[in-house]
């Protein structure tokens, strides 16, 4: 039987985790819009979390659990700031890549 | 009625106030007069204070008055008080009195003057400083009065501004004296150092104790006596004093004579307790310098032809004996010469300017001549002051000097012999001012015989204007070149004057000790540490018996020369420059002392500032470099985080795993 051949631990849940924030990283190295980067940092934000899931139910703490849901708040609140200023960026320069975008070099 | 003693310097200093504000508007002759009536306040005052010392038994005779706490600062307290005692009330008496003479004079001496006002805002500041000064409780209040006196002298100097001479006259004195400051200044430092007060009953009680290390009282005093070697014009920083004639006659009377250039020799006496206390080479190195200078600025009054300048070189030759005096230990002396000094040298120098005002501002001493019939006020007091410093018995300068003489022969044969040709050379040259001035043939004619036509077209411009006649005019260019007698305002103060240099000698005589009123009264200062003179009275008539012979020699030697001309003067031009110090101290400092002054200047502007700067452009420079990572590529940014996170990561897995 399936279920009986393949137990799902958690270090399941630790390699989905550092996949996805694998996939995440590289991402945001490799791609230039501006939204897709965003959406990358979003991924490697995510998967940070479910491997605090995973540890709290691993470590039977709720505190892991308890900061997911701050980081659900404060992630809310950063994904309407970040794609405000993409939206706006791109109103205005619709071709914009994130290296056109220099202007406070040093 | 001692508690009255701050209205003494708060009365010239309400006087300053009032005319600053309001002098122009009181204009003249008001604002002459205000100033006036304020020293003539302060010098009651005094009077007032100085009957009630003299009502205490002599050892109470102190009294000290504090106003407010002026700077308390962790340890160091310092009150704005006032210290009236013997020697602060006698400087204060005599400062105030001439101070109002000549505040007097001024008036007549000014008439007409554009700054009139300006003058007697400066006088009467001059006068609080120089009380102040007496006064002081403590070091720093006289401190702060002898740097107001060194700043009035400094603005009345450069009184007339327009010429560029007076100004830098100013300046000259102004620095000379910054030189001497710094010793006052770290003297007082020393003090607070070692002693941890300034007041002078502090410093006294700790010399007193024995308390005070002998190499401490040293330093502090001869610190204190570079300052009074500034102030008072000795070797070898007597350089300003000459230059100082610049300014108006009566400052010259007032600040470069009686008073002011005496600070240096009342500091020394104020501090003789710590004097007492030093190594027995700090006294004699003072009293050394002080016969040097009297001898060195004698031989240049000499061959001076500039009225002023001759009593200006007598000046530093008259301090110079009271710095002989204090070094020798003669305290009374130094103070009874200084008080007969102020008495006759005011009275010379408001002579000389009567001469230069009815002369019409001739200096020249060359072009002078005769002057007596012309002036007969002037010249007699002229010649009372002659006779007083040329130390002519019963004059007062006789015996102050006779005293100085007296001190010098009991410490230091020397010293005696220096001091004698001194009183020599002082009879003579001051014989050598009273014959070319008043007596001998008028020579201003001949002198103006070459400006005549000058004077000529002059006369009639300003003739034609109100009287067209010819005969008018020939006589009024007859009148320009006579002199005059002077105004009642400027003869009145040189009789009084005159009087005090005659009677002067009568506040210490040598009889026996109850004629001494000096010296039992300053006895509560000085007495601890006065010198106590062992010599026979046959041998002291005797020393006075050869100064007086010296001095009738040295006239009769000047008569013969100037007055009968029967040799040629001999005037050394090595005199008449001065011996080329002057000149040789502005080669060095405009030589090799402004290429080290350059040299400093440019170690501050290179090394010092250049470390400053250093410091900032590495920090612009590292910035500079430091900046390009900052390239506004998202991407590089997200490359250096995540290579920081796998580097921080491998450490810790590495050092963590197995």
């Amino acid at each position: 039987m399936l279920a009986e051949t393949l137990h799902v631990t958690p270090a399941w849940y630790l390699v989905l985790g550092s996949l996805l924030f694998g996939i995440g990283a590289v991402g945001l190295l490799v791609r230039r819009n501006p939204l897709v980067m965003f959406m990358c940092i979003e991924l490697m934000l995510n998967a940070v979390t479910l491997t605090f899931v995973t540890f709290s139910r691993m470590l039977d703490d709720i505190g892991g659990q308890t900061v997911v849901v701050f980081v659900l708040v404060v992630a809310a609140a950063e994904v309407v700031v970040g794609l405000g200023i993409i939206v706006a960026l791109l109103r205005k320069r619709p071709e914009a890549t994130a290296d056109d975008l220099a202007l406070l070099e040093g | 009625m001692l508690d009255i003693v701050w209205l003494v310097p708060a009365l010239p200093l309400a006087g300053f106030l009032l005319l600053l504000l309001g002098g122009r508007k009181l204009g003249e002759p008001l604002a002459g007069w205000l100033a006036t009536a304020m020293c003539f306040g302060s010098f009651v005052t005094t009077v007032v204070v100085f009957f009630g010392l003299l009502d205490r038994p002599a050892e109470e005779r102190h009294f000290t008055k504090t106003l407010f706490e002026w700077l308390p600062v962790g340890g160091l307290q310092v009150d704005l008080s006032f210290l009236a005692d013997p020697l602060s009330i006698t400087m204060a008496l005599f400062v105030t009195g001439v101070g109002t003479l000549i505040h007097l004079y001024s008036v007549g001496y000014m008439h007409g003057d554009a700054g009139f006002p300006r003058y007697f805002v400066y006088l009467n500041l001059f006068v609080f400083s120089m009380l102040m000064l007496v006064l002081g409780g403590n070091l720093l209040v006289t401190f702060l009065g002898w740097e107001g006196v060194g700043a009035c002298s400094y603005w009345l100097i450069s009184f007339w501004f327009g010429s560029k001479a007076n100004a830098s006259a100013g300046k000259k004195a102004f620095v000379t004296n910054r030189i001497g400051d710094w010793g006052f200044m770290v003297a007082m430092f020393l003090a607070f150092a070692t002693i941890g007060s300034i007041n002078y009953s502090d410093l006294f009680a700790s010399a007193a104790d024995g308390k005070l290390a002998a190499v401490t009282a040293t330093a502090i005093a001869l610190l204190l006596f570079v300052g009074a070697v500034g102030k008072s014009a000795q070797l070898p920083l007597y350089l300003w004093l000459p230059d100082a004639m610049a300014g108006p006659t009566p400052v010259s009377a007032l600040i470069h004579a009686a008073t002011m250039v005496t600070a240096g020799v009342f500091l020394m006496t104020r501090v003789n307790p710590i004097l007492a206390a030093a190594y027995d080479w700090a006294p004699d190195t003072i009293a050394w310098i002080g016969a040097l200078t009297a001898f060195f600025a004698a031989t240049i009054a000499v061959a001076q032809n500039d009225i002023k300048k001759v009593l200006a070189y007598s000046t530093v030759s008259q301090l110079g004996y009271m710095f002989l005096a204090v070094g020798t230990g003669a305290y009374v002396a130094a103070i009874f010469h200084m008080v007969t000094h102020a008495f006759f040298k005011a009275l010379l120098f408001l002579g000389s300017g009567s001469v230069i005002h009815g002369m019409h501002d001739e200096q020249d001493m060359r072009k002078m001549g005769g002057l007596r019939k012309f002036m007969p006020i002037t010249a007699a007091t002229f010649i009372v002051g002659w006779l007083a410093i040329a130390g002519v018995p019963p004059f007062a300068g006789f015996w102050s000097k006779d005293e100085i003489l007296l001190a010098a022969y009991d410490v230091h044969p020397v010293l005696w012999v220096v001091g004698l040709v001194t009183a020599f050379l002082t009879a003579f040259y001051m014989s050598r001012q009273v014959f070319m001035v008043f007596f001998g043939k008028p020579s201003w004619e001949e002198a103006e015989a070459h400006e005549a036509a000058a004077v000529e077209v002059e006369a009639e411009a300003t003739d034609e204007a109100t009287e067209p006649e010819p005969v008018a005019v020939e006589a009024a260019h007859h009148d320009h070149p006579e002199p005059h007698e002077s105004p009642w305002l400027m003869t009145v103060p040189l009789v009084v004057l005159a009087g005090l240099a005659v009677l002067g000698g009568a506040i210490n005589l040598p009889f026996n000790h109850d004629f001494k009123l000096l010296e039992q009264w300053l006895e509560p200062v000085v007495g601890a540490s006065e010198v106590h003179i062992d010599v026979a009275t046959g041998t002291k008539v005797a020393l006075a018996v050869l100064a007086v012979a010296l001095d009738v020699v040295a006239i009769a030697v000047a008569s013969v020369i100037y007055l009968r001309r029967r040799v040629k003067p001999i005037e050394p031009k090595v005199l008449e420059h001065a011996w080329y110090y002057d000149e040789a101290v502005t080669a060095f400092v405009g030589g090799p002392g402004e290429a080290g002054f350059e040299g400093v200047a440019a170690f501050d502007r290179n090394v010092i500032d250049g470390a400053v700067n250093g410091v900032a452009t590495s920090v612009r420079g590292t910035g500079r470099v430091l900046r390009l990572a900052q390239s506004g590529f998202v991407r590089s940014y997200a490359l250096g985080i995540t290579a920081g996170v796998v580097v921080v990561l491998g450490y810790f897995l590495t050092r963590l795993s197995f």
